[in-house]
């Protein structure tokens, strides 16, 4: 009697140790990220008292280089959140591994959440999914519309300048001190001209699956000559003005300004800031486009066992509809499903809304190198704005170096 | 046992000398020249940090040889050099020199030049930026503003960005200078000038016959000093350009601040340490020219 109580006791003991299992997770800091995720591991463990969390966070700039040195010696996470435009790079180096296609079926994931996650497939798999999304929509200052006598915000990119023209103001030397839109290459804007300005002029950035660059075209030129014209021509905005874009919307010194979604929550502690948000600008005939990036989850290699099977019932969670819309109210980041974000209220949310709906014809680019092909645009307004390069000349010499970024890529 | 007391006393000091060192040795060979000849290593392979190494021989220097942002960045960096410890010299000795024969608030003088050394570099630059915005906030075009005169583009600019740049960092290494060359100063001795004084010799006499030559040691620590802070610059550039690193057109981008750009946005590990072994190459050259130039005689 007293020997099968022990062995009953221990049996029980070693299920019981062997059912507690504690996985990690990783992401990079930043405030809000941090607090949802420590609602989304309470609400975990919640519901699955023999699994524990732990989440451990690294500032942006050591993000990569810790993951890279972690988990090939099984230092590192299970669950990690990475850029979309890692994803190869991580799937070569064997630092994640495929989601199981029973937990998450291939064919209802391309159902379920907005098309661009697709781009997380391979061969036929997912290795990765997000909880939220990003998109590009325009804000704009309520206070300078009403004093410039405007009664909403622009409908079409003419419009566009119209207004801006409104709001812009110089001093007596005629230099800039209020501008009508805010422009920098370096901060959202070289999405705005690859993915909506090139393809609102009739044209497509890139073919060949983001591996050819398309744009030296005379979509990609009449694309370069609006948004350089916004400077030269129209003379409604200052590359640089206050140092970088944001400031000048938050400093109230800017009619209007392009930014992601990932703005809002800062946007929000700006005493006196009354602002609108609108879907961007439609092209001249008619044409929407958006750009939507997005940060993913994935199971390291490093997760095997019990681990394993913790980190894909992790992997759920955070991917399920409520996490999405705990996402949504404490980072401002757009949940990834279409149901959780087409919801009634969500859709005609004045300040989320017009983000959502970006998100249906949103485009996601497949970077190479996202600094470097940012670098091209960049220099290639450079040379126009201040070296007064013929913008053709520009646009081919800037579609040569992209190319070259790519080719060098994909060659390996 | 036996074979430590057949050693002579000679041999038994050198045994007992190399003892000691070990461990300086060891931690410098493990801190310095193991990373020194991994870097080196590294340049030969392809690696992306995340992926397994692999071997590319030399392609990474023809790379470099064939890329035109590194003969930018490398002339960049020699005009950072050439204006940067000329003038930083020079600024330092003349306010060293007059500083050193000023009674009246000395200490004062002395700590207020030398704090900008003590500041934090990003703080620094941060500051300096904002001088350098254009209307309404930047400080300098303001005052332009208000004299009526048209703003300058100081950072906006492919032409006046890198002397923008490197006004802080001169302003910045000041400080030391000055200590150093105060103290080179102070240990020429007093009777050299007592006697040119007897003899009525004039201050410029004094100067390049006495003051100058005395002062070489002084002038080629700071010398090789400076110019190894300047071909290394970096915290200046890339916080004063962070939103367009080393811009505008890679008109102030130096070689630390294009092998930093290599090796952690772009991942291109190889190719950053063929960047770092051309680097050290440099300096090591400019260290020796410099130390063979301004020390022989």
């Amino acid at each position: 009697m007293g020997k099968t109580a022990l062995a009953g006791a221990l049996a029980f003991g070693m299920a019981g140790s062997a059912q507690a299992v504690e996985i990690e997770y990783w992401q990079y800091f930043f405030d809000a990220r941090v607090a949802a995720m420590e609602e989304l591991i309470e609400n975990f463990e919640a519901a699955n008292p023999d699994i524990t969390v732990k989440m451990t966070h690294f500032p942006y700039a050591d993000y990569r280089t810790k993951v890279a040195a972690a988990i090939p010696a099984g230092e590192g996470p299970d669950v990690v959140q990475l850029f979309y435009g890692w994803l190869n790079d991580y799937i070569e180096a064997e630092l994640i591994q495929p989601l199981p296609a029973d937990a998450f079926p291939a064919e209802e994931i391309d159902e379920s959440f907005f098309p661009m996650v697709q781009a997380m497939k391979v061969d036929g798999q997912y290795y990765a999914l997000p909880t939220a999304v990003r998109s590009l929509a325009l804000f704009y200052n309520e206070r300078l519309f009403e004093e410039a006598g405007l009664d909403g915000p622009p409908e079409t990119l003419d419009e566009l300048v119209e207004h801006a023209k409104a709001m812009t103001k110089r001093d007596g030397a005629g230099n800039i001190t209020q501008v009508g839109i805010t422009t920098g290459m370096t901060a959202q804007d070289h999405h705005w001209f690859r993915e909506v300005l090139v393809r609102q002029f009739g044209g497509e950035p890139y073919t060949d699956d983001y591996r050819t660059v398309n744009w030296n075209s005379d979509a990609g030129l009449a694309a370069l000559d609006f948004y350089a014209g916004l400077e030269k021509e129209h003379g409604v905005t200052a590359s640089g003005f206050m140092d970088e874009p944001q400031a000048a919307f938050k400093a109230q010194r800017a009619g209007m300004h392009i930014d992601g979604s990932f703005r809002i929550g800062s946007l929000a502690d700006i005493r006196g800031l009354r602002y609108g948000v609108a879907e961007l600008p439609a092209g001249p005939d008619g044409t929407r486009s958006n750009y939507s990036s997005y940060w993913v989850n994935a199971i390291t290699t490093k997760a095997e066992g019990e681990r394993y099977d913790a980190a894909v019932k992790f992997m759920e969670y955070i991917t399920s509809d409520e996490a999405m819309q705990i996402w949504l109210d404490i980072v401002g980041e757009l949940p990834a499903k279409p149901s959780v974000g087409m919801t009634e209220a969500n859709a005609n949310d004045p300040v989320y809304g017009p983000f959502i709906r970006g998100l249906d014809y949103a485009h996601t680019t497949k970077f190479a190198d996202e600094s470097g092909q940012r670098q091209v645009l960049v220099d290639m307004l450079g040379r126009v704005d201040i070296e007064g390069q013929d913008p053709a000349e520009s646009l081919a010499q800037a579609a040569e170096a992209e190319q070259a970024l790519l080719d060098e890529y994909y060659a390996e | 046992m036996s074979f430590y007391r057949n050693l002579t006393i000679r041999q038994k000091r050198i045994a007992w000398a190399w003892t000691f060192l070990a461990v300086p040795v060891l931690f410098y060979g493990i801190i310095r020249f193991y990373p020194t000849g991994n870097a080196i290593l590294i340049s030969f392979q392809d690696w992306n940090l995340l992926g397994s190494r692999t071997w590319t021989g030399l392609d990474n220097y023809a790379k470099l040889w064939n890329d035109p942002v590194f003969w930018k960045v490398f002339v960049n960096t020699f005009q950072y050099l050439l204006i940067g410890t000329p003038l930083s010299l020079l600024l330092s000795f003349v306010i060293a020199y007059h500083l050193d024969k000023l009674r009246f608030a000395h200490s004062f003088l002395r700590m207020l030049y030398f704090l900008p050394f003590m500041t934090s570099a990003v703080a620094m630059a941060w500051v300096w930026r904002w001088f350098y915005q254009g209307v309404p906030i930047g400080l300098f075009n303001n005052m332009l503003a208000a004299m009526g005169i048209a703003q300058i583009e100081f950072l906006n600019s492919t032409t006046n960005a890198l002397p923008a740049v490197l006004a802080p960092a001169i302003w910045a290494g000041l400080g030391f200078q000055i200590i150093i060359f105060m103290a080179g100063l102070r240990a020429i001795p007093t009777s050299y000038y007592e006697a040119a004084r007897i003899d009525g010799v004039g201050w410029w006499t004094v100067l390049t016959e006495i003051t100058l030559p005395l002062l070489r040691p002084t002038i080629v620590f700071i010398v090789v000093f400076s110019s190894i802070g300047f071909l290394r610059i970096f915290d200046h550039v890339f916080n004063m350009t962070t939103n367009n690193p080393g811009g505008p057109l890679n008109s102030t981008k130096p070689l630390v601040l294009m092998i930093y750009e290599t090796a952690f946005t772009s991942f291109d590990m190889g190719y950053a340490a063929a960047q770092t072994v051309v680097l050290f190459t440099i300096l090591l050259i400019v260290s020796l020219i410099q130390l063979r130039l301004l020390r022989s005689d």
